[in-house]
């Protein structure tokens, strides 16, 4: 038996206050008519309408939806080979090496990377801009990516593989027709995941970009440097919703899924 | 002939994009200072054949490595950060395993929509949860007006661009990788274990220390790591909830390359603070390993 004690209750209430209310009252302040954050002065929401006018601001976002609707595609498909190569890959010259490049991005500092890859881009004369973005962002993401898809396939039978192959397909058949579909779950969080990401990057993006590539989080972070701004708090309330119906709607859909899946069991376990 | 695509095109794309210029960084660490665009010295001059690459190696050199250690803000750059990562990792353990000890003690219908709970604010833009403190630390922010309003103080508090701010900052961005490996270890745990301390005559608290606590060691180590490791090289939230006073090495390394314009001070700063991970890193490593051999 498991105890819910009234010290359970409420490390559990200040543990999800601390969470969550920060983002509240940025919310709250959001509808605020005053420009002074600090000084409430009625409900009011002219500072969507001022957001929703600022050109730098759409074309920012603009960018910053390019850049990660690109590079997480090209880091899914990256990702998601690379994953293929280290769970079924077997042995190959240079393997260690691989499996190290695919973990090290993940526990470098981003100052690390941007300033590496800006180095790179200087040294080749790549004119630095949306392009160079797309590459930074797909180079990190697609590691992500890759960790997501090989802990599904490390559980994956591939005996199913096998069968196919067996029954005369040729191998990226077989993939395209048994594996991908089941491990398709995996490699759609590793493409939300690699998109948050890119739509996330501050420090990455600020080394690698350009003139005429300002990604969002690069536009919100040179105008919260001086200070809170009404029309940041509009912005961010935005930024928040979507993400909050997103992952609400995604786990409401994968438990009726879930649900559904144990009804369809349990019929069939009854017809036999 | 497919199966070498499928290996090479992503080993290619890593090899040209993470250690190509990873090299690079290291050679310009070993660089001088030039006014010239790209500002570093020597540069690899293939056209000059077996004599370039003389010239380039023999040009090499640790100047800049020595100049980090004859002027004292980079060690006590480094220092600091690694003192603010200890302490904020120790803090938000603190204020972590209590909230994963409730999870896990929750009734099992809850347990989804709390994860999802903690989970949601890691989706969410990582510089719009530190943005949310400026409003809430500043001296006009709604802390002090509420401290205020209630009378507890007499005159603001100013938290905003100190250490304190920064603290408050990585323990709150970080919290969800605490909560997450202690959480998978205490849900694990078998409760029968705890019944059979407390049959054996211990108190709730003595079960707790020497059942619940060594049982969740894994996750401890695990979370700690996760917030230790990143907040080293943390960037924007001592930038933005920080003072001129904190210092920290992410800081440092960005205003060395976008206002000194000194790359390859810069460089250096760089190689020396992965030296400094590598040590976390493998522990971390290590202790994945073990936990992985323990669930087998």
């Amino acid at each position: 038996m498991r105890r819910f004690s009234w010290f359970n209750a409420t490390s559990l209430t200040f543990g999800f206050a601390f969470l969550y209310l920060p983002m509240i009252i940025l919310v709250i302040y959001s509808f605020n008519e005053s420009r002074l954050v600090t000084v409430w002065a009625g409900f009011s929401t002219k500072w969507y309408g001022e957001l929703f006018r600022n050109e730098e601001f759409l074309d920012a976002a603009w960018v910053t939806l390019k850049v990660a609707v690109l590079s997480s595609t090209i880091a899914t498909v990256l990702g998601t080979m690379a994953a293929h190569v280290l769970v079924n890959g077997g042995r190959f010259r240079g393997r260690t090496l691989f499996s190290g490049m695919i973990y090290a991005p993940l526990v470098m500092p981003e100052v690390i990377t941007g300033l590496s890859l800006l180095l790179l881009f200087i040294g080749i004369g790549l004119e630095r801009g949306v392009l160079t973005v797309v590459l930074a962002h797909t180079t990190f993401s697609m590691c992500y990516v890759s960790v997501v898809v090989s802990s599904r396939l490390a559980t994956f039978d591939r005996s199913l593989e096998e069968a196919a192959l067996d029954l005369g397909c040729s191998s990226f058949d077989a993939f395209r027709l048994v594996t991908l579909p089941i491990i398709a779950p995996a490699v759609i969080s590793g493409w939300l995941l690699a998109f948050t990401l890119s739509l996330d990057d501050l420090v990455i993006a600020s080394f690698t970009t350009g003139p005429g590539a300002t990604t969002l989080p690069i536009k919100v972070f040179s105008s919260i440097r001086l200070g809170v701004s009404p029309e940041i708090n509009a912005l961010s309330t935005v930024l928040i919703s979507v993400v909050a119906v997103g992952v609400i709607s995604a786990s409401l859909i994968t438990k009726r899924a879930a649900l559904q899946q144990a009804r369809e069991e349990q019929a069939a376990q009854r017809a036999t | 002939m497919r199966r070498y695509v499928v290996i090479a095109l992503p080993y290619l794309w890593l090899v040209a994009l993470f250690l190509i210029p990873f090299g690079i960084v290291l050679k310009i660490a070993l660089s001088d200072i030039a006014l010239a665009r790209p500002p570093y010295m020597p540069q690899l001059d293939l056209s000059q054949g077996w004599a370039g690459l003389r010239d380039f190696l023999t040009a090499l050199d640790f100047e800049n490595f020595t100049f980090l250690t004859t002027d004292d803000l980079y060690w006590k750059a480094y220092l600091s950060s690694l003192q603010i990562a200890a302490l904020s990792t120790a803090i938000t353990l603190l204020v972590g395993y209590p909230i994963a000890y409730a999870m896990a003690r929750s009734e099992p219908e809850w347990r989804p929509t709390l994860l999802m709970l903690v989970i949601l604010p890691f989706w969410t833009s990582f510089l719009i949860r530190v943005y949310s403190w400026m409003g809430i630390l500043s001296t006009e922010g709604v802390l002090n007006q509420f401290l205020l309003g209630i009378g507890v103080l007499s005159e603001p508090l100013q938290i905003l661009n100190t250490n304190v701010a920064v603290y408050i900052g990585i323990v709150y961005t970080y919290l969800p990788f605490m909560i997450l490996p202690i959480y998978a270890a205490l849900e694990k745990m078998d409760d029968s274990l705890l019944e059979a301390a407390e049959d054996l005559g211990s108190s709730r608290l003595q079960a707790f220390w020497l059942v619940t606590l060594p049982l969740s060691r894994n996750g401890i180590i695990a979370g700690c790591f996760l917030v230790f490791i990143p907040a080293i090289g943390e960037f924007v939230i001592p930038s933005l909830l920080g003072g001129s006073q904190t210092l920290m090495i992410g800081k440092v390394l960005w205003e060395e390359f976008f206002s000194n314009r000194d790359w390859p001070v810069a460089s250096a700063v760089a190689v020396i603070l992965l030296l400094i991970l590598i040590i976390p890193i493998i522990l971390f490593q290590r202790n994945e390993q073990r936990a992985r051999e323990a669930d087998q």
